[in-house]
């Protein structure tokens, strides 16, 4: 997080060979599940391969130029946009009041905590699972109490409603984590900071307003950008399992696009390409994480 | 302006009951300390006054009003937090603003109420820093400037020195003292320091485990503490307590005799019947506090004149002292007043 690295202790090696064998292990790793992977996406993506995978054909940056006329791809880019801003902040907006409340407790806090933090450790694809069912067009118990509600559920069928589904299924793995940051961030706060300020003449909803979220500012930020990225990229499971990227490509987002194109429409050098800008993409928000976390929003 | 009324006001946390009814009647412009040693239950009971924390039973008023159910912002007070409790993310013009701006005062009163609190504060040329920029006095004085700027009918302050490094705070309680003089307004103080309490009060609340021992003016409070307590609490060094079967004096109901060290004189052995051993000497300069040893075991603290000649380690003495200054406390401490004096 943003704070707590102020008390740095600096050891120093003599020689090289023992600090090279200790981060050894972490080279390693990176080197075999990301920056082999990565180059080979990288080669990969300036290439078109045959449908059977024998031969490539060098078509230096035309996959780039056919995804960026493509209206399919741009139609994802839109896509992804919405869903990444649903889904964080349907799960930071819940989070963030659950928080306050669980604040507020003081008797039962830590049994209140321990069931928020369940949902966490449910995989999103079994999440997935889980939301499908109880949205289930047939079996479902949601779609059947919607129906006596006269509500005719069918994310089969319907755009948004697809969208809904897998939102709300991928933020509500996610209220767990973001509840933890919240909760640690608004105890961080001195209770006398908020008494000075209800002393002030400040009621619930100002006090929130001018002190509590300023104050939270430095976890909000963080979280924005851990959340973008887990909409991006984890909820492959939820999408895949829920919709499959459909109705048609209502929700097919860009990490799911590079799935479906390059594993079911066998097209390896446009799934590349787009592997690519996934990687810029993630590049960027990460130098943003770590450049503005850190100073701006500092108070 | 306000009077602020407590009667036989007390909390408990579940089943512990830690303010045992406190009782005072506080005039308009008044600075009440309340002391105590740390637990005794006085910062709760101006939490209780803040309405921080709720009461359990008694009543709180505050002109009059009974202000038992009334939310913090509505009962016309400021608070001076122990950690100052400033807005972080605030400059110190915003962090004096704040309040002003929640009652929705004009901007052009509200800019001449904070120049004029800075200007009191010596705040001018800090106006547009944030808290973390500013040193621990600076902070104080914000924090002072918070509850100024707003008018308050009652200051409350909740140890707001005891963070400051000596010399400060001397020069801080002089202030506090001087601004609560020109501003008149009725404050109540929570201290654990009774050099605080004793120079800050124009009557003190002297606070134990939860009981009020005894409320008045500090000189009186000195000169005649109503508990063994208090005795031993207010003064440095504390009051000699001595057992009164020991000193031969039989008074109904005493236990133990206090002398405060002042009272004390070293005679020589001839002129008196108790004598102590001399354990160290403090020579301070204006004064010297003489520790002794009786013979029964019992430590005596002696302050006498810095001219009198300094008694050597382990020379035997003589004490003396008039009958008029002793005080004679029962077995649960309270004070036992013998007819006629």
């Amino acid at each position: 997080m943003a704070h707590g690295f102020a008390m740095e202790k600096r050891v120093t090696f003599k020689g090289m060979w023992l600090p090279l064998l200790l981060i050894a292990p972490q080279i390693v790793i990176t080197a075999v599940f990301f920056f082999y992977p990565a180059g080979q996406a990288i080669w990969q993506s300036l290439f078109i391969p045959d449908p059977f995978g024998l031969s490539m054909q060098w078509v230096g940056l035309g996959n780039f130029e056919f995804l960026l006329k493509d209206p399919f791809y741009r139609a994802s880019f839109v896509t992804t946009a919405i869903f990444s801003t649903l889904v964080t902040v349907v799960s930071m907006g819940v989070a963030l009041y659950l928080a306050v409340l669980a604040d507020r407790l003081i008797k039962g806090s830590g049994t209140y905590r321990t069931l928020l933090i369940w949902p966490y450790a449910v995989a999103p694809a079994v999440a997935g699972v889980l939301w499908l069912f109880m949205f289930n067009t047939r079996v479902g118990v949601v779609t059947w109490y919607l129906g006596l509600l006269g509500y005719d559920w069918n994310h089969v069928l319907n755009d948004s409603e697809a969208m809904g589904l897998v939102v709300v299924a991928s933020a509500w793995g996610r209220v767990s984590y973001n509840f933890l940051f919240f909760l640690a961030g608004l105890q961080a706060i001195p209770k006398s900071v908020i008494e000075a300020a209800a002393i002030d003449g400040a009621r619930f909803w100002t006090r929130f307003r001018t002190i509590v979220f300023p104050l939270l500012s430095p976890t909000t930020f963080f979280l924005l950008v851990v959340n973008i990225i887990y909409a991006f990229f984890e909820t492959f499971g939820v999408i895949h399992t829920i919709t499959g990227g459909g109705p048609q490509q209502a929700t097919t987002i860009l990490v799911y696009k590079v799935y479906s194109d390059g594993f079911v429409g066998q097209d390896l050098g446009s799934s590349a390409a787009q592997s690519v800008i996934l990687l810029v993409i993630v590049s960027i928000l990460t130098v943003v994480q770590f450049k503005y976390i850190e100073r701006r929003v500092h108070y | 302006m306000a009077t602020v009324t407590l009667e036989n006001l007390r909390k408990s946390y579940g089943k512990t009951e830690v303010i045992h009814g406190v009782d005072i009647d506080i005039t308009d412009g008044e600075f009440i300390v309340i002391v105590g040693p740390s637990g005794c239950g006085k910062s709760t009971l101006l939490r209780m006054v803040a309405g921080l924390e709720t009461v359990t039973s008694g009543d709180i008023q505050i002109d009059g009003r009974n202000v038992n159910s009334v939310e913090p912002m509505d009962r016309d007070i400021a608070m001076v937090f122990q950690n100052y409790a400033l807005y972080p993310h605030m400059s110190v013009f915003d962090n004096m603003a704040y309040g002003l701006k929640i009652a929705k005062v004009p901007k052009d009163e509200i800019a001449k109420r904070v120049a004029n609190a800075a200007e009191i504060l010596q705040l001018e040329p800090y106006l547009k820093r944030k808290p973390r920029e500013l040193s621990g006095g600076q902070r104080q004085r914000v924090a002072m400037g918070r509850a100024i700027v707003r008018k308050p009918a009652v200051f409350l302050f909740d140890e707001p020195l005891s963070n400051l490094d000596a010399k400060l705070r001397v020069q801080m309680r002089l202030e506090i003292k001087a601004l609560q003089r020109d501003l008149g307004v009725t404050s109540l103080y929570v201290t654990h320091d009774q050099v605080e309490a004793m120079t800050l009060a124009d009557r003190m609340i002297v606070m134990n485990s939860g009981v009020a021992d005894q409320i008045g003016k500090p000189l009186d409070v000195y000169a005649d503490p109503a508990t063994e307590f208090v005795a031993g609490f207010i003064g440095s060094p504390p009051t000699n307590f001595l057992d009164a079967g020991q000193l031969g004096r039989r008074v109904e109901g005493g236990a133990k005799v206090g002398i405060r060290p002042e009272h004390i004189r070293i005679v020589p052995q001839t002129e008196t019947d108790f004598a102590g051993k001399v354990v160290y000497s403090e020579p301070l300069g204006a004064e010297t506090l003489v520790h002794l040893k009786l013979l029964d075991g019992e430590d005596v603290t002696v302050r006498q004149e810095g001219a009198l000649p300094i008694p050597e380690e382990g020379e035997s003495c003589g004490l003396s002292w008039e009958a008029k200054d002793e005080m004679i406390f029962s077995e649960d401490g309270s004070r036992v007043r013998q007819s006629g004096s």
